[in-house]
């Protein structure tokens, strides 16, 4: 089937197909055809602009740390926990989803979305107690984000180690 | 065709491949909707019996929180029956949690034989289905069909906790806070005052669906995955009992939702059958697409079960409608199906109801 044909997969073609995975196959053309979905291009306008400004609350942060006399390095470890708190009281007070379903991913990929993935499992799984509830299930959002953080740390260190190793041979 | 049967039964009640046509059709006694707030704030809003404000339901949990709903159901079903929880021989009942949490906590208290059932959204469809083939099958001359769904309690188990900040696709549905409930009896349980001039809610038939896979994957576009089953079960509702589109007042669906609805019309046009100006989705009616902001509609046990009892069951006592297809739909999956890949069958069952004088 050629990638026109695919596209003009109509109800008929699912319903006359006797084939099961052809059907399933046409069926999920048909589908895919008539889901209506969000404007990538509009999305992307919101997560800029969202992400944006979470990003000039940041630098706000820095220059105020800054300006209190921190170290450029300090200063941002500073602005880190003030985007974590400030974005775990949104979560707590439930505005951080509804900044979120307008924002997308400018409030996904900043520090404040990782906050958020934490804090929200963490409300949610109170009542099923401090060890089974919270304690298991905080991670369930971030907990990827934290494996695979460590793990590609991992990696590169061992690769850190052995380009820094042949440069010694 | 159906199985012949001369070992005692005087009649054989199953037509064609898969639907059943009643002798004595079972009447609905009494029936009950309890919303949440959001589906109270909706179009369908002051048809429901009960609005719940609270989320929590008084409850400490969201689970509590559906069991109450159930509760609280049941409990006004059986009141407007003027029965009492003793009276009613079979609670056919069941929700979207795990290993029916929300129906096992609600109806402990009230003291009644139980079978539990699991249909995803179309739970209320197999429990009338269920009470009405034990009345009629003469097992049991008043049973109650319940079932609830509550929208924090499903997001927590499919999805993602409330707090979560994400963005829902435009194909997502909203799941239904709500429970509601019906009390089916035999014919002879009809107690109507002369000066009553409704009329009386009888389930006729019923078409039991089957679980139908058409291969889509997606979790987030159950109407998709539950058109397929919506389908079969109206075309062989009307194949089996012969009939047309036009015999019904209303063809209901129970949560297939905006996307779901067109593909279940599309489908049907298909087959042969138009059922495009008959059809109603409660999905579609509960909520309102401009103001709610919920994308594709409700969905849950709850949509189809609270718009049965709190809508179309008013249409009909006013008799607006005198015979309608109910056809709740369900989608079977669980995290741990779609976390290993498999795809989203769908169900549906389809119950005729119908008015008598």
């Amino acid at each position: 089937m050629s990638e026109d044909e695919k596209k003009q997969s109509t109800m008929k073609d699912v319903i006359n197909e006797k084939n099961q995975s052809l059907r399933d196959q046409k069926y999920n053309e048909y589908v895919e055809k008539v889901t209506p979905k969000h404007s990538w291009f509009i999305n992307m306008c919101y997560a800029f602009f969202v992400g944006g400004i979470i990003c000039t609350i940041g630098q706000i942060f820095t220059n105020l740390y800054i300006s209190y006399g921190a170290d450029k390095e300090k200063a941002a470890l500073f602005t880190v926990v003030t985007l974590v708190f400030l974005s775990v009281v949104l979560t707590g007070f439930g505005i951080y989803p509804k900044l979120a379903k307008f924002g997308g991913a400018g409030t996904i990929v900043p520090i404040t979305g990782f906050a958020n993935s934490v804090a929200a499992p963490a409300i949610e799984f109170k009542r099923e107690g401090q060890v089974f509830g919270i304690g298991c299930k905080i991670f369930t959002i971030a907990g990827p984000v934290i494996l695979y953080g460590i793990f590609s740390s991992w990696l590169l260190g061992i690769l850190y180690l052995i380009l820094n190793w042949s440069k010694i041979m | 065709m159906g199985i012949s049967m001369e070992n005692g039964l005087s009649t054989n009640k199953s037509v064609g491949k898969q639907s059943v046509l009643f002798q004595n059709p079972p009447c609905v006694l009494g029936y009950s909707s309890i919303a949440g707030k959001k589906e109270g704030e909706g179009p369908l809003g002051s048809c429901f019996d009960i609005i719940e404000e609270d989320p929590l339901a008084g409850g400490k949990s969201w689970e509590d929180a559906e069991s109450r709903l159930q509760k609280k159901a049941a409990e006004l079903a059986i009141q407007k029956a003027s029965l009492q929880p003793k009276d009613i021989r079979y609670l056919i009942a069941g929700d979207l949690l795990g290993q029916l949490i929300a129906t096992s906590f609600g109806i402990v208290d009230l003291e009644i034989p139980m079978f539990g059932v699991y249909g995803a959204c179309s739970t209320m469809g197999e429990s009338i289905s269920i009470a009405a083939m034990l009345i009629d099958g003469g097992f049991a001359d008043k049973v109650i069909a319940l079932t609830s769904s509550h929208f924090a309690g499903a997001e927590k188990q499919f999805r993602f906790p409330l707090d979560y900040g994400n963005q829902r696709p435009l194909a997502a549905t909203w799941t239904v806070t709500g429970s509601g409930a019906v009390i089916l009896g035999s014919p002879k349980e009809v107690k109507k005052l002369p000066e009553d001039t409704n009329p009386t809610i009888h389930i006729t038939g019923i078409t039991t669906g089957k679980v139908m896979d058409y291969g889509i994957k997606d979790s987030m576009n159950m109407g998709a995955c539950m058109a397929p089953a919506a389908a079969d079960v109206i075309f062989h509702n009307l194949s089996d009992f012969d009939r047309k589109p036009d015999y019904y007042d209303k063809i209901i669906t129970g949560d297939l939702g905006y996307v779901g609805a067109d593909i279940l019309k599309d489908i049907m046009k298909e087959k042969g059958y138009d059922i495009s100006k008959n059809h109603m989705d409660c999905g579609v009616e509960i909520f309102s697409k401009e103001t709610q902001d919920t994308h594709s509609g409700g969905s849950g046990c709850g949509c189809s079960a609270i718009t049965l009892t709190g809508y179309v069951f008013k249409k009909m006592i006013q008799r607006e409608w005198k015979k309608v297809l109910f056809v709740p739909t369900g989608a079977l999956l669980s995290t741990v199906s779609f976390n290993e890949g498999n795809s989203v069958p769908g169900i549906a069952h389809g119950v005729v109801i119908e008015i008598m004088e």
